[in-house]
């Protein structure tokens, strides 16, 4: 058994080490230095197709459908493949400038600017769908069971599911809400499981995982309004008082400057803000990391063949030991994010006493 | 600075899809799990309840069955008690009827024997009268075969007569 485990988890480094392969090939077609800050930022940024591997010089992708609108010539939806062979229909991939790597179109002066909207499904974006399907498979699948298994003990998926529930229930939402923490368990179980599998599958090394879902600040940002939007459409008399006229405080600290209130107000936007760059930076360092390791094999590799080798062997301890601290990671991030919204969730709906 | 700035598609995308989901999940499954997990527990709570209050019951007819023994084996003594009463008392009355019995045997006994003696006694008597008169008889008639001996008695009686 044991045994089997570091099976797995080498074949599981295998497969990591396969998905860094590209630049080793880019790096032959080119003859260009392998630059490591590139190759992270590609791989935690976005991109207009998912990139699988590069095989003798040929890269192996899945094209994406592309959807933009723009003022000078009107909606427009094709395949990213069509990026291909450079421009489409005056659109093309803008290789530096401040919109490096998005699309940019040729304005009637010559310049290069960005579409009005740019509503593509890239990358990032078909990665949430896959996971919002595998959320909803599972969750729905663990409903039917549910509702067919009545109160027999849980089965199958069910027992997978329902720890997570019942932690979310027990250990998050009733010690931080209180009473009245029925209302907000939807919000706070779709944001613990949305955050876990995200957080996990950005984990996996090969298509269609692997993507840095969640620390995409785009991702963590509506997570984060949202939480500010409950927080502040559920709140009581007495949450604005606690602002406003902050009890147990010396009323020269309201009057007749109000730094208290000032503060307490800046508070109410700095909660959410702060979720949004927590999971943000949290997910994106573990990424920024591993990737890190797999760019020292190839760094030592331009310096020496066996350097390159030697350096795998330490390389992928490491990526080993990433990887299971990333996994402990995933979990206390959604556990972070689910908790926090929770307490100003409980903030909001306390009731004077 | 891209890594901070959200992408807006990205940013559609993201709040569409989560939202979505956030519906189509609070409809379709926190709600019947939330429910049913809930509904479990009250059944579990009230199953144990249940075990509490059988475990109680069980207790009390224990209790109860102990009390049944008790009073049983009560009984038994009583009756056993009771049934060695009517066997002294029939045995007792038994024991008196006989004795009765046997003195009123005794003297009716005595009585037919006395009766049977008395009768003895006077058929005794008579046959020793009628034997007395017969000898008496036969004597007078012995004496009185002769004159002078007629005489002589008649003498005799006239002299045991009272002169008055």
């Amino acid at each position: 058994m044991a045994h089997r485990k570091i099976w797995i988890k080498i074949l599981l480094t295998a497969f990591l080490v396969s998905s860094a392969l590209p630049v080793n090939a880019r790096h032959e077609g080119g003859e260009e230095q392998f630059n490591p800050g590139i190759f992270i930022l590609e791989h935690i940024g976005d991109a207009y197709e998912w990139h699988i591997l590069t095989y003798n010089g040929h890269h192996v992708s899945v094209p994406l459908p592309v959807i933009l609108y723009s003022k000078q010539s009107g909606f427009h939806m094709f395949m990213s493949a069509k990026f291909h062979h450079g421009s489409h229909d005056g659109f093309s991939i803008a290789a530096d400038g401040p919109h490096k790597g998005k699309i940019v179109e040729q304005a009637a002066d010559g310049s290069f600017v960005r579409p009005i909207l740019d509503l593509s499904i890239t990358k990032n974006v078909f990665a949430i769908f896959v996971s919002m399907s595998i959320i909803l498979w599972v969750l729905l699948s663990v409903a039917k069971l549910y509702r067919n298994r009545g109160n027999q003990a849980p089965r199958g998926l069910q027992s997978w599911v329902e720890p997570v529930v019942l932690f979310v229930r027990d250990d998050i939402a009733r010690p931080a809400i209180g009473h009245q923490y029925e209302r907000f368990m939807p919000y706070l179980l779709t944001l613990f499981f949305f955050i876990l599998v995200n957080n996990l599958m950005g984990l996996v090394p090969f298509f269609p995982f692997g993507a840095n879902i969640t620390g995409n600040i785009a991702i963590t940002l509506p997570l984060a309004v949202l939480t500010f939007l409950i927080t502040t459409f559920n709140s009581t008399k007495t949450y604005w008082v606690h602002i406003f006229n902050t009890p147990g405080v010396p009323w020269w600290l309201k009057i007749p400057l109000p730094i208290m209130p000032f503060t307490e107000l800046l508070g109410v936007i700095t909660k959410p803000f702060v979720l949004m760059i927590r999971l943000f930076a949290n997910i994106i360092a573990g990424h920024i990391i591993a990737i890190g390791f797999f760019s020292l094999i190839f760094i030592f590799g331009e310096m020496n063949v066996a350097m390159g080798y030697g350096a795998s062997v330490i390389s992928i301890l490491f990526t080993v030991f990433m990887s299971l601290l990333e996994l402990l990671v995933a979990f206390i991030q959604a556990y972070v994010f689910t908790l926090l919204s929770a307490l100003y969730f409980g903030m909001a709906v306390e009731k004077h006493h | 600075m891209q890594l901070v700035t959200p992408d807006i598609g990205l940013l559609f995308w993201m709040l569409v899809s989560f939202l979505i989901v956030f519906f189509l999940l609070k409809k379709l499954a926190w709600k019947p799990i939330l429910n049913m997990l809930h509904e479990r527990e009250d059944s579990i709570d009230q199953a144990l309840k249940a075990a509490d209050k059988a475990k109680e019951d069980m207790k009390k007819l224990q209790a109860d069955n102990e009390r049944i023994l008790d009073e049983a084996r009560a009984e038994r003594e009583k009756i056993f008690r009771e049934a060695q009463e009517i066997k002294e008392k029939i045995v007792g009355e038994a024991r008196e009827q006989a004795g009765k019995e046997k003195d009123k045997i005794m003297n009716e006994a005595r009585a037919s024997i006395d009766a049977e003696k008395n009768a003895a006694i006077r058929e005794i008597r008579d046959a020793a009268a009628e034997l007395s008169i017969r000898i008496a008889e036969k004597l007078l008639r012995n004496e009185l075969s002769n004159d002078q001996k007629q005489k002589e008695l008649i003498e005799e009686l006239i002299k045991d007569m009272p002169v008055n």
